[in-house]
Formats: C-alpha cells, structure tokens, sequence
C-alpha cells in the first residue's frame, strides 16, 4: 500500500481554498515592484482540492504508528500517553494567537504561565533558575555547554575538556565539539557505570565538564555520583545533566540534589508533550545560583503582580532562538505539570521504574541481561545464540511491527553488541507488557524455528524493508515532474 | 578471513599502499571495506592538496557509518579516484584495484619503514579480532 | 495520577514478582544523601476540570490579535491558516509518533517530509532541503556554521538590516567554534554594498542577507551574489517563504544555502514559538547540510517509500565529527506548512503574497500622507514598510492599544539611529475598514 505524492494528485486550475477578494484599491504589480524582482517561473505547488488534500494527509496518517496506536517502549525516548487536555490548551486562541512582540499588558497570561514553569522545572530539578528558551534537547545541551564557556571565560580560566561516557547520546559529544571543546571519552565498567578511576585519570585543570545521564543510556543509576561529582568538581571542572533520563527520578532525587550544576530537560520526553513525529521539541535549560547570570535572554520575572520579560543579563551568552520559548510545548507541559503536581509526578517515577523492572523480569529467561541489577525506568539486553541463524537485533525489531508494536530503540548504546533498549514508561498497563514479553518469547521463538521468516519482516507493514544503500548513494531528495 | 594481497603494504588503520617509485596508491583493505559494510559515499581530498602522514585525507561513509581515511604518509595528492564519485561501491567490490583512492608523491620516503608488511597486518588482525 | 493505569492489584502482582514490598525498595541504589529531603513546590494534582479550568482563566489574561487589531510582523506573521491544517495536525499518528527510525511504519511522517523538502525547493529555487530546523534565526546560526565548515574559513558577515534577533543568535552560537562574526551596514534600507565590498576577504566564509530585509525591503540578491562568489565565499539568504511566491528565487539569485522562517505557512505565531526553520541549498554543499532529510527509495517488493537518508553526516553516527548537534526537528509544524502549501496552491499563495504587497503600499500611502509622518526610504517592500513618526513610537502605541490597535514596531529599540522610527506589517488578513481606522487614529482623528 502505497500513496501518491500530493505533487501527484495535482491537476491545473484546481483550488483548495477561496481567498476574500482585496478589498483596498489595487496597483499593478508592476508599479509597486521592478520587473527585474519579480519571479519568472510558475510556482510548481500541488493544485488539489480541499477534500483530496484531506484525504491525502489522513491516508498518509494511517501509514503511521504512535503512541495513540500502540506500545512504544522506544528506549531513552520516554513515549508516554500525552494526555489530551494538553493539547486542548496549547490550542486555546489565548494562546495561539499572540504575537510575540505584543505589549507585555497584553500577554499577561502567558508570562505567567511561563513564569510558573520555570519555576515548577527549577523545583523538580533542584537548579535555582530556569530558561525555557532552547527548542530541543541537543539545543539545549549546546545551551548549556556555552553557559559553561561564558562562566569558565569570565573567571579567566580557559579549560577547553568536555567529558562524556562511552555510553553517551550521539548530542553529548557533538553539542561539546559545537560549543568549541574538546570531546574525551571516558569508558564504563563492568557494572555499567562511568568507570571512577579512568575518570580520575582523566579529569584535571583543564576539563570543562562531565556531561552525564543519571539514570545512564545502560538505565542504570550511576551509584558512584557523589564521588563523581567530588572529582570533577575538586579539579575546578563542572557537571552538565543530560535530563534524557529524568522520568525515572522525579520527587526521588534531582540532579541538583546529585550535584550538577547545569541541566537541560526534554518536554517532549518526561514532561509528556508528544513527539510530533520528530518535533517540535522543548530543552529548557536550569542552572545553579552561580550561573544564572549566563542564561540566555530574556528571562521571565515577576515585578510585584507583573510580569515581565526580563533583559538585562549582561554576562548573559545572548540568543539561542527568536523570542522566547516553543511556548506552545510549554504549555503542553505546564498543563502536565499541574495535573500531576509533585505527589503524582513521584508516582510517575515510581511507575516508570516499576515497569521497567517487571518487564526486564519476565524478558530474563529469554534474552541476555548484560548487567544484573536493579534498572531504572529502561534497561537494555540482546538476543543469545541466535548468530548461528543469522538472525540480528535488526530482525527482531522488524518482525516486532508485524506484531503491532513499535519496536524499542535498538543498536544503541554503542557498547552493548547487538542491544535493545525498552522503555515501556508508566502509562502502560500490566497486561499490556505481559502480551508484549510474551510475544517476543515467540518472536525469539520464531528466529530459532523459521529464521527467514524473521528476517524477511516485516510483512504486515504498508512497505517492507527498504532500500537504504540505494537511497544514500543516489539521493533522490525531492519530487521532480516527470 | 580477508584478503590480503602480497606486494603491498599495509597500514593499522586499514589502508593498504603501492608503492611505484616516488609514488604511492592508497586504498583501504578489504577487512575495512566489509566492516563499514555497503559503502554509499567516499570524500575526495583535491589535486594538490599536501598533507602530513595520520591527517585525515577523505571520509568514507556506508549507511550507517562514517570512517576517516588517514594518510598514512606525507606528501602532494597527485591522482584521484573520479570514479568513486558516482559508484563508491567500487570499493566493496573491488578494494584493491578499481577501489583506489588517491595517489600521492611522497614527501618522506623514511616513513616507508612504519608501514606493515603482509604478515605484520594479518599478525595485526589476528590480535585485533 | 490519572495517566497510571495499574490498579493496587496489579501493582501488587508486578511487586511479588519483583520481590519487594515497597516501590522505594527499587531505588536502593541510590545513596541516602541524594535524596530529596525536602517540600517541591509544585501544585496539583488538580483534576482534567480543574486543570482545564485554570487554563482557560490563564488564556484569559491575554489579549489575543483577534480582540486586537495587530501591525505587527518583525519575524512572525498574521497569515490565514485553513481550517484543513490543525484537522490534519490532530491527527495523532502524526502528533504521538516519534522520529521516523522505523520506516515500514512512518511512511506519513517520511512521505509528508519529502513533500515539505520539495516545496521548499520550489519556492527558494533550490536543489535539496532538509526536515526542518528549530526556527528562522537558528537555521541561519546553522547556515554559517556550515558555510564555515565547507569553505574552511572563520568569518562571517551578515547585514545589520537583518532580524536584529537572528544576529544575536548567530553572535550567540559563533561562540562556540569562535566565529567572527562582522555586521555590514544599510543605507537607504537596503544592505549597503560598497560597504559589503570593503569587508571582503578571504576569510569570509559566508554573508548573510535577509530577503526582504527585517525592514520589509527587497535586497538586490544578484548583485550581493556576484560579490560573494568573487570571493569564493558562500552567499546565504534568509528568506520569507510567502514573498516567494511573488519575487524571484534566492536560487536563481546565486544563492548557495537559504534557510528562514516558516511560520507563515499554517503555523500560529503562539507568542513566538514553536515556529519552523527551514534550509536549502545546492547539491554540491547537500552533504553538508545539518539535520534530517528524507531521500526517496523502493522496498524489498518494489514499492516506492521514503526514509531517512544521508545520516553518516548526523550526531548519533558521527557523533563529535558530526556537521551539527541537531537532533529533533519541527516536522508538526513542517507537515502543517506541507498541507498549508497543498491547500493553497500557486495560485493561493501568490494571491496571499499579492494582497499583502497591496495593503502594505495602501498603508503606506495613507500613512505618510498624514501630517508629521514621513517617509523614510524610496526603496521597493514586500508587506512591511518604515515610517518616521511625529511622536515617540510608545505614545503612539500606547494611543492604539487604548482603541484595540496594536500598532507598528518601535525601531529604536534595535537601532538606536533610527529612533521615532516604526515599522508597520500589513498582511491579507487585514481589512481595508482596519487600516482606515489605523490610519485615521494616527492622524489623530480618533473616533
């Protein structure tokens, strides 16, 4: 089952919308514009009907899996239910219709919930001020990197070391070359945590940061955070909280609390707004006291009753975006926040680290368990025995879409051979993990008994496997008229 | 177990050299071109271009993975392999021959001597494996 | 508490499995120092009645452009957006999905992309576009970033009358790879090109020039080309998509990446965010580019599909080699401008582009026609224009916003020689009965 391209379904002179007629008296184009300015070429826009424009994305739609259709234990992605009444906020007219320049009388709502929101994610974080500015985690790392540099820079020190674990996120190190550092890589032990000593050996007067997980990608909690944190620290160096993982520590502990002193948060992970199919996210970004003069501006204050947005930050790293915030995500996430206030987002944790264990238990017979310990809200492991087959992780995860899941996050971490990662987060049910354990006892099953045919899925899906050498060695990126 | 023909030399990281003269052909060895798997991309350093021994000369990418290529002698690129421009999967059908990547005219020859032999490099991925 | 399904039976069931007698007991790994021991003040947990109650009340305190009558664009635009687009945005195998990792079931994310990435083709005249970015002023931070990295050189330029906040981003994010980042200065509301000249050299990696310009006027691109190529520098536009309907092409200009703001095709301005950066550029720089793109291909039975492609250039392959950092991107908000464009056609956008040109120039010449406010410049806009105003820009607003009216944008917060400067944006939603009376209350006429 396939769908034409909307390029595909055009046909000359059809419209899709009527616009009022100008209702001010018209020049000629001509007059108000040099020729020499003005496009030559017809726009090639498709040229469809409202209803085949309908039918076209909802067609398109049905080719789509998420959360609202079914499991989704994507590993470090934290696909929860976002709850609906979140999306019936974000799109109250109140909200999508102010312009960001508004005077800030008119906007006092909206200065206000933002107000709040800092507030609320510098509490559950332990940080002591709160930017909502950047768009995105890995925005939100660079964010946070570049307050580092700016703090670092204006105590006259120049350390140009950013460390990050072998089992980092792809940002981590990236988002460190972006902000100007150099990236060191530090490895795990055999427990799954950042190996203390190759840390130690590692850190000295020139190292910026660690930047970590806690819970690490393994979903492990990092036992050793104390010391860690005293190391890094004692060398003058400071720590950066990747908050991929906070929807297992929520009430419980915070990264404050573990000692970082810079944090970013993913909304559109813990904070339940969805993922878009890849955005818009939201990376606001928490600080200690020391380093709230470095946050981008403009920052949200309360002056009396007022509220306003608040500028001058001299030392301040300047800009990461226009205006102010996705301010639409933030209220997604300011609603979650109050429906659950800090009783329930405990809950959630709790929730969160509960099923992950129950699942981990009833997967343990089958696949292999690398670390044998208590997980948080994720937890990794690989198939066994199944190479003689020729069967790969890859297999697995396709055959899983024929059984209506989305599989969860696989070849990641790097330092686990042929790994999967599940996170089935807390929205999920108990018979919902156990028919999904069950199934992958008989996907593994399966991989033994009629290999080909795992490694032929998926077969129910609207397209099989695709052809991803072919795509990457003769790009075809966009439609041209045949 | 990869191919790994006499006559050449051969480098730790996966490059194989032939030397003619003042000259060296580099490619990269059969056992990277099967570890990056299907190969989608090779970037080309230009004509001209002068480089150290262990600079990165060229990246080559499959799908799901990006290898630097290092140089593993100093000297003036001299030739380029066009082809692999519009059919990089040369390089997994043929690593050797038609694989090429450069060649360039040597500005140290003291360096020949850090360069694997056949047997060094089998000895290497025996230890490495 | 409501979002957790598990009843107190089944969470026992699940506990006896797992041996333990309390949800605390799944924590022990973590030291007794580090945990919280103290109030979290965050309040709730309120009901689905309550929270929508208190939302509305929230949304309340604001006064929306629907109450209001708004002149203001500077960077985010009043355009109609069809009912069509948020039907479709509610969809939520679109919205509940995440990134399309796996292809076999996320064709409508990777087809709707590849629709995006070609439209935005079209109308910059471009070869290839990627997903999406964040937003206008970080695409254009990402442009010179990549400009850099392909040319290998460390200077940037980029025109003061650029948006005075993607400037700011750009100086912002040259931080980190140390950049040098130099302003060229406007004359006549344009970029100044003599000046343009003098700072060429071979250092200059890029030049960035807005298109029309944060002033609302159109740059002459050919001739900023053909100066930047001399230099074999990269010539960066930053492009209104909406104007494109009407004006020639960054492309067909020389332009070698165009990256802007694409709020105005069927995205609420939603006080600033999330908006929609968008970035193109030749096929020769295609593997420089940061961020997702979606190439198409064919399954294992023949069938066309579409998947993401190029990744050896991305974060989680290349990690601290990687061309960008970025990872999300705005694909809602990218599938809300590719059924936007669907529903308006070419000829639905060039009428949208055409009605703002005309409203624009009608304001304009009502306004300057008013005792005190002058013209400033004699230079070709698109839907925003300068005037010079008899009185300081926050009387005048302050007036309007007395009457329902949000007036123009006070300049001279920006730039400081252009004091008692404002610029107005008029765009098709405007009714000629609301400009009349924007004009006739400048005047002092005031009903």
């Amino acid at each position: 089952m396939t769908e034409p391209l909307i390029f595909e379904l055009s046909r000359p002179g059809r419209e899709g919308i009527q616009l009022p007629d100008n209702d001010v008296p018209a020049k000629a184009v001509n007059e108000l514009l040099p020729a020499d300015m003005l496009r030559q070429q017809e726009l090639q826009l498709p040229e469809t009907s409202e209803l085949d424009t309908v039918r076209h994305f909802t067609r398109l739609s049905r080719m789509n899996y998420g959360v609202d259709v079914g499991f989704y234990p994507l590993g470090s992605c934290t696909m929860k239910y976002n709850p609906k009444i979140c999306e019936d906020a974000a799109n109250l007219p109140g909200f999508t219709r102010l312009h960001p320049y508004q005077p800030e009388e008119t906007v006092q709502g909206a200065l206000e919930l933002m107000y709040q929101t800092q507030n609320y994610l510098a509490e559950i974080t332990g940080m002591d001020a709160m930017s909502l500015q950047p768009a995105a985690g890995a925005h939100g790392e660079l964010t946070g990197l570049l307050i580092i540099k700016a703090y670092l820079k204006s105590k006259g020190e120049k350390r140009n070391k950013v460390i990050v674990p072998d089992s980092a996120h792809g940002t981590n190190p990236a988002t460190a070359t972006l902000a100007g550092f150099d990236v060191v890589t530090v490895k795990s032990d055999l427990r799954g945590n950042v190996d203390v000593e190759a840390l130690r050996e590692e850190v000295d007067g020139n190292t910026a940061a660690l930047m970590l997980t806690n819970p690490n990608t393994l979903g492990l909690f990092e036992e050793n955070i104390v010391q860690i944190a005293e190391i890094v620290h004692d060398a003058g160096g400071l720590l950066y909280y990747d908050g991929a993982n906070m929807n297992a520590i929520m009430g419980i502990t915070s990264p404050g609390d573990m000692g970082f002193d810079v944090v970013h948060l993913n909304l559109h992970k813990t904070f339940s707004t969805p993922h878009g199919g890849g955005g818009p996210g939201s990376g606001p970004v928490g600080v200690k006291a020391e380093l709230e003069p470095f946050l981008p501006k403009p920052l949200v204050i309360r002056d009396k009753e007022f509220y306003k947005l608040y500028y001058d930050l001299p030392l301040s790293i300047g800009k990461m975006r226009s205006f102010y915030a996705s301010f639409g995500v933030v209220v997604k996430a300011y609603t979650y926040l109050i429906s659950q206030g800090v009783v329930g987002l405990k809950s959630v944790s709790e929730h969160a680290v509960l099923n992950a264990n129950y699942l981990m238990r009833r997967l343990a017979g089958h696949l292999n368990i690398p670390f044998d310990r208590t997980c948080m809200h994720e937890f990794v492991c690989n198939p066994r025995g199944l190479k003689e087959n020729g069967v790969r992780t890859l297999d697995l995860a396709k055959r899983m879409l024929d059984y209506g899941y989305h599989p969860p996050t696989i070849y990641f971490p790097l330092i686990v051979e042929e790994v999967m990662m599940m996170e089935p987060t807390e929205t999920e049910n108990k018979e919902t993990l156990d028919e999904f354990a069950d199934n992958v006892v008989k996907i593994l099953q399966e991989a033994v008994e009629d290999p080909e045919k795992v490694k032929a899925a998926p077969h129910d899906t609207p397209v099989g496997r695709l052809d991803e050498v072919t795509a990457a060695r003769n790009p075809v990126l966009r439609y041209s008229k045949k | 177990m990869s191919n790994i023909p006499e006559g050449l030399k051969y480098s730790k990281e996966h490059e194989w050299i032939r030397l003619e003269g003042n000259k060296a052909t580099i490619g990269i060895t059969d056992y990277a071109q099967d570890s990056l798997g299907d190969i989608v991309f090779v970037e080309l350093p230009n004509i001209d271009d002068e480089f150290e021994s262990d600079d990165v000369l060229g990246v080559v990418e499959s799908v799901k993975a990006a290898s630097d290529i290092y140089i593993p002698l100093s000297g003036k690129i001299v030739e380029i392999n066009e082809e692999l421009v519009d059919s990089p999967e040369t390089i997994n059908e043929d690593p050797y021959e038609k694989g090429w990547i450069v060649a360039i005219e040597l500005s140290d020859t003291s360096q020949l001597a850090d360069l694997l032999s056949k047997e060094d490099y089998e000895a290497f991925l025996e230890e490495n494996a | 508490m409501k979002f957790i399904p598990h009843t107190s039976e089944e969470q026992r069931q699940m506990m006896n499995e797992l041996e333990i007698k309390k949800l605390e007991e799944l924590f022990q790994e973590l030291p007794d120092e580090i945990k919280i021991n103290k109030d979290i003040n965050i309040p709730g947990p309120l009901s689905e009645l309550e929270v929508a109650r208190q939302l509305k009340k929230i949304a309340e305190k604001n006064k929306t452009v629907d109450q209001l009558t708004s002149f203001l664009g500077a960077g985010a635009y009043d355009h109609y957006i069809p009912s069509a687009v948020q039907h479709i945005l509610s969809r939520s195998e679109f919205y509940t999905a995440y990134t399309p990792y796996q292809p076999e079931v996320s064709q409508g994310v990777l087809q709707s992309i590849f629709e995006f990435q070609s439209m935005i083709c079209e109308l910059t005249g471009m070869d290839v576009a990627n997903a999406s970015m964040y937003d206008g002023a970080s695409a254009t931070a990402e442009a010179a970033l990549m400009a850099s990295a392909a040319t290998r050189r460390t200077k940037v330029l980029i025109s003061k009358a650029v948006h005075p906040e993607y400037r700011q981003v750009l100086l912002t994010y040259a931080g980190g790879p140390e950049l040098q980042v130099e302003e060229i200065d406007y004359n006549q509301g344009c970029t100044e090109i003599e000046k343009l000249k003098q700072s060429m050299d071979k250092d200059v990696a890029a030049v960035i020039i807005q298109q029309p310009n944060f002033f609302g006027s159109l740059e002459d691109l050919k001739a900023f080309a053909d100066v930047v190529h001399e230099h074999k520098a990269l010539m960066v536009t930053c492009a209104d998509p909406v104007s494109l309907a009407l004006i020639t092409s960054p492309g067909s200009c020389g332009a070698d990446i165009v990256v802007g703001e694409g709020q105005g095709l069927g995205i609420p301005m939603a006080y600033g965010g999330p908006h929609l950066g968008y970035m193109a550029c030749t096929k020769k720089l295609m593997r420089r580019m940061p961020g997702r793109i979606v190439g198409e291909t064919v399954d294992n039975k023949g069938q066309r599909g579409f998947v993401l492609t190029l990744q050896a250039r991305e974060q989680h392959i290349r990690r601290e080699k990687a061309t960008s950092n970025i990872c999300s991107n705005q694909a809602l908000c990218a599938l809300a401008a590719t059924v936007h464009l669907s529903l308006m056609g070419p000829k639905g956008l060039r009428q949208v582009a055409e009605q703002c040109l005309q409203k624009a120039h009608y304001t304009y010449e009502q306004i300057i026609n008013l005792l005190g406010y002058q013209p400033v410049w004699s230079v070709p806009f698109f839907k925003e224009f300068v005037v010079k105003v008899p009185q300081s820009p926050a009387e005048i607003n302050n007036r309007l916003l007395e009457k329902g009216i949000i007036g123009g944008l006070d300049l001279g917060r920006y730039y400081p020689e252009l004091e008692d400067h404002m610029l107005f944006c008029v765009t098709e939603t405007r009714t000629r009965e609301e400009i009349d009376r924007l004009v006739a209350l400048l005047g002092g006429d005031v009903k």
